[in-house]
């Protein structure tokens, strides 16, 4: 096991190293930068753009330096905890992804959790339950679930919700505490309108998890372990949750890592939809400025995030499932 | 699903995992089931087990009509897609009515009167029941020119007259016809799944290939390569990505743009799909069989081993295809994709772009529709044709 986690982080650290440079690139591709689009705009409403102070920028974040010099400087400072400076809200990048992380993270961790709670009993009954009313019910959402942008189910939610129980569903806190300092008012506030978001982004990732499971409980049922297992007389519930559910849980650990980076984009769409003053909007807004800094930090931190879930997901798929762990543990 | 396929198999079907093949001196003393599926080929095995499942078989029903439409996109609006009608900015909806008087007629609509709310400058709508439109087939409307080629300008349906209009699922910020646009829309939606899958399945399949069937360091090197694009969350990589087209771009360029992005990541599945595929098919004994026979790599490959993926390809693109639209979608609701004056289905969606405009012209929200049923169209097509895909199998 020990020698399997230890090739594992070897192999991460070229493939940190691509993924870095890929990032990084991907942001510097649209051809000029930020400081013309914004000399552009300052010229459209009629002001003079300072050009020392332009140069003076250009020159100060290496914007004329070539290419791979650019990359270097950033990823190198990127290990002194300095991710850059954002153009756009003249501020450090660390301090504005730092910001927007507490929510960001409540939020995210919360739906997983919520859809857990919702996907996992529906699936389950789902699957001992084939083709009953609720199956084909379930079924039936899911599907919809699975076929809807998410997006659109956000829309018809906000629509629903506001035609019908006068609740405005954008946003998560009333005018007066937008802005104010952390307080117990604040935080009532925010659980007020908190419950609306949640449960948006919770309907839109329960449907493919129920799916998943149900189809993975349907392929074990069948299998004669549990024939075997019913056959020494356990309970019902006790064959399904000890043996089948276990089984059928493994696309659920190995996608687990899945949703380390989902927490900093957490549904990107979503949020700026419902305008959460999340992570997500805020990558939105930086790909659209040409803020790059900003933009490749997410994308990098988000794929760094990727890569250790992925790694993650694969330990707890080793530690969940013994087949993995004695057949893959020594290669 | 493997339910279905074990409540469907009859027991006259054979499972080739378990049952020897009969020899050729057998065949005489088959019934006359035993034969259809012993001496069937792959394909018919295939399109008998896909027929099977209902669903799939309507949804494949329902994918064709949606390509029909959006083929013949313009004779069957009723409308220009940039037809403007100033004076019905945001009209809600006017319904097809078959009774007038208490009496069955044919179908026509109510003309609408506008008033502007004096407090709120918002324009109201209300039926005026003395202009009856009746609603005609093949009336003379807006010209086109069909597929670039003939100038027409008969349009399947329409209402007749000077200032007769029928907007059946409303219209939009410029007065312009929702149900037309919807339909005009169909055409870029239902193509970007199929050219992004074009370039995906070229991308997949010699990638994939060449990485199986060559294998050694180029092997390793583009399984590494996979792994790294796999491991970059795919909406902020097709963001950024699609962010990064110039906005300078003409409409077409940024279309093929988009296509290419989305394709991007799809055929990193692909390939790993093909290359397995051929590590697996490449030990059976019945490629030893023609390797003996003195048959070439070409030969094999295309006469032994493309029909026995072929199938799988065609499933993990027909799978592969809502993940486009979808994508699609969503990116240009953002505003990070196609822009106007082309026009999709995600185009037309983000005019719905905040809840008080939802609130005021929900029928902004219709465009939705087309897309849940393509989707959930493809999705039911996949489910079946991946039941199909192994007929021996199961």
């Amino acid at each position: 096991m020990a020698s399997y986690i230890a090739r594992r982080l070897i192999i991460m650290i070229p493939t940190v190293l691509i993924i870095s440079f890929i990032s990084f690139g991907i942001i510097v591709l649209p051809p000029g930068d930020y400081l013309e689009s914004l000399v552009a705009s300052l010229e459209a409403q009629g002001e003079r753009a300072d050009q020392d102070y332009i140069a003076f920028l250009r020159r100060s974040y290496g914007l004329d330096q070539p290419f791979i010099v650019q990359y270097w400087r950033w990823f190198s400072n990127m290990f002194r905890g300095d991710f850059g400076y954002s153009f756009e809200f003249r501020r450090e990048v660390s301090d504005l992804i730092g910001e927007r992380m507490l929510l960001t993270v409540v939020i995210s961790i919360t739906t997983i959790l919520l859809t857990t709670a919702i996907a996992w009993p529906i699936a389950l009954f789902s699957a001992t339950h084939k083709y009953s009313f609720f199956d084909y019910v379930a079924t039936f959402f899911g599907f919809i679930g699975v076929s809807t942008p998410s997006f659109l189910i956000a829309l018809v939610f906000m629509f629903l919700m506001g035609r019908y129980f006068g609740v405005s569903a954008g946003g998560l806190f009333s005018p007066q505490y937008m802005d104010a300092a952390w307080s117990w008012a604040r935080v009532k506030d925010l659980l007020a309108h908190l419950w609306v978001p949640l449960f948006i982004l919770a309907t839109g990732s329960t449907a493919g998890s129920i799916r998943t499971i149900r189809a993975n409980m349907l392929d074990e049922l069948g299998k004669p372990y549990v024939i075997t297992a019913r056959a020494k007389g356990l309970t019902e519930l006790k064959v399904i949750l000890k043996y089948p559910f276990r089984v059928a849980l493994n696309p659920f650990f190995s996608s687990v890592g899945w949703m380390l980076p989902g927490i900093i984009s957490g549904s990107t769409i979503l949020s700026t939809v419902l305008s959460l003053p999340t992570a997500g909007p805020l990558l939105l807004r930086a790909l659209q400025t040409q803020d790059m800094y900003l933009a490749g930090s997410f994308i990098f931190l988000q794929t760094i995030l990727t890569v250790i879930g992925t790694l993650l997901s694969d330990l707890a798929l080793a530690w969940s499932d013994p087949r993995v762990r004695y057949g893959k543990a020594g290669s | 699903m493997s339910e279905e396929t074990n409540v469907s198999a009859s027991p006259a079907q054979p499972n080739a995992a378990m049952i020897p093949l009969p020899s050729a001196g057998e065949e005489e003393g088959m019934t006359k089931a035993e034969k259809s599926v012993y001496l069937a080929s792959q394909w018919t095995l295939i399109i008998r087990r896909f027929r099977k499942h209902k669903l799939a078989v309507w949804s494949l029903g329902v994918v064709v009509l949606l390509y029909l439409m959006a083929i013949f996109c313009e004779f069957l609006a009723p409308y220009d897609l940039s037809r403007r009608f100033n004076q019905y900015i945001y009209q809600q909806p006017q319904t097809i009515r078959f009774v007038r008087d208490g009496r069955i007629t044919w179908p026509f609509v109510y003309g609408f009167k506008a008033e502007v709310d004096r407090a709120t400058f918002r324009r109201i709508y209300t039926v005026d029941t003395s202009k009856v439109y009746p609603i005609k087939l093949f009336v003379k409307g807006d010209p086109y020119e069909m597929w670039g080629l003939w100038p027409m300008d008969r349009h399947l349906w329409g209402v007749e007259g000077e200032d007769a209009t029928a907007f059946l699922l409303g219209t939009d910020r410029l007065g312009r016809d929702s149900l037309s646009r919807i339909i005009h829309g169909s055409r870029i939606s239902l193509s970007v799944g199929l050219i992004g899958l074009a370039i995906s399945f070229v991308l997949g399949l010699t990638i994939g290939g060449a990485s199986g069937y060559i294998g050694g360091v180029l092997d390793e090197g583009i399984q590494r390569l996979i792994e790294v694009l796999r491991s970059f969350p795919s909406l902020p990589l097709w963001m950024a990505l699609a962010a990064a087209m110039p906005p300078r771009w003409p409409p077409l360029q940024v279309y093929f743009g988009i296509t290419v992005v989305l394709s991007l990541i799809g055929w990193t599945g692909l390939a790993r799909a093909v290359r397995g595929k051929l590590l697996a098919l490449r030990e059976e004994d019945y490629v030893m069989a023609a390797r003996i026979s003195g048959a070439g790599a070409t030969h094999i490959i295309a006469r032994h081993l493309l029909p026995g993926f072929m199938s799988y390809i065609i499933v993990s693109l027909t799978l592969s295809i809502p993940g486009m639209i979808l994508g699609e979608t969503s990116l240009s609701f953002l505003g990070l994709g196609l822009r106007a004056p082309v026009t999709s289905w995600g185009v037309l969606l983000a005019e719905a772009q905040n809840a008080s405009i939802v609130a005021l012209y929900p029928w902004l929200l219709i465009p939705g529709i087309p897309v849940v049923i393509t989707v959930l169209a493809f999705n039911f097509m996949g489910d079946g044709l991946r039941d199909a895909a192994d007929p021996y199998g199961r």
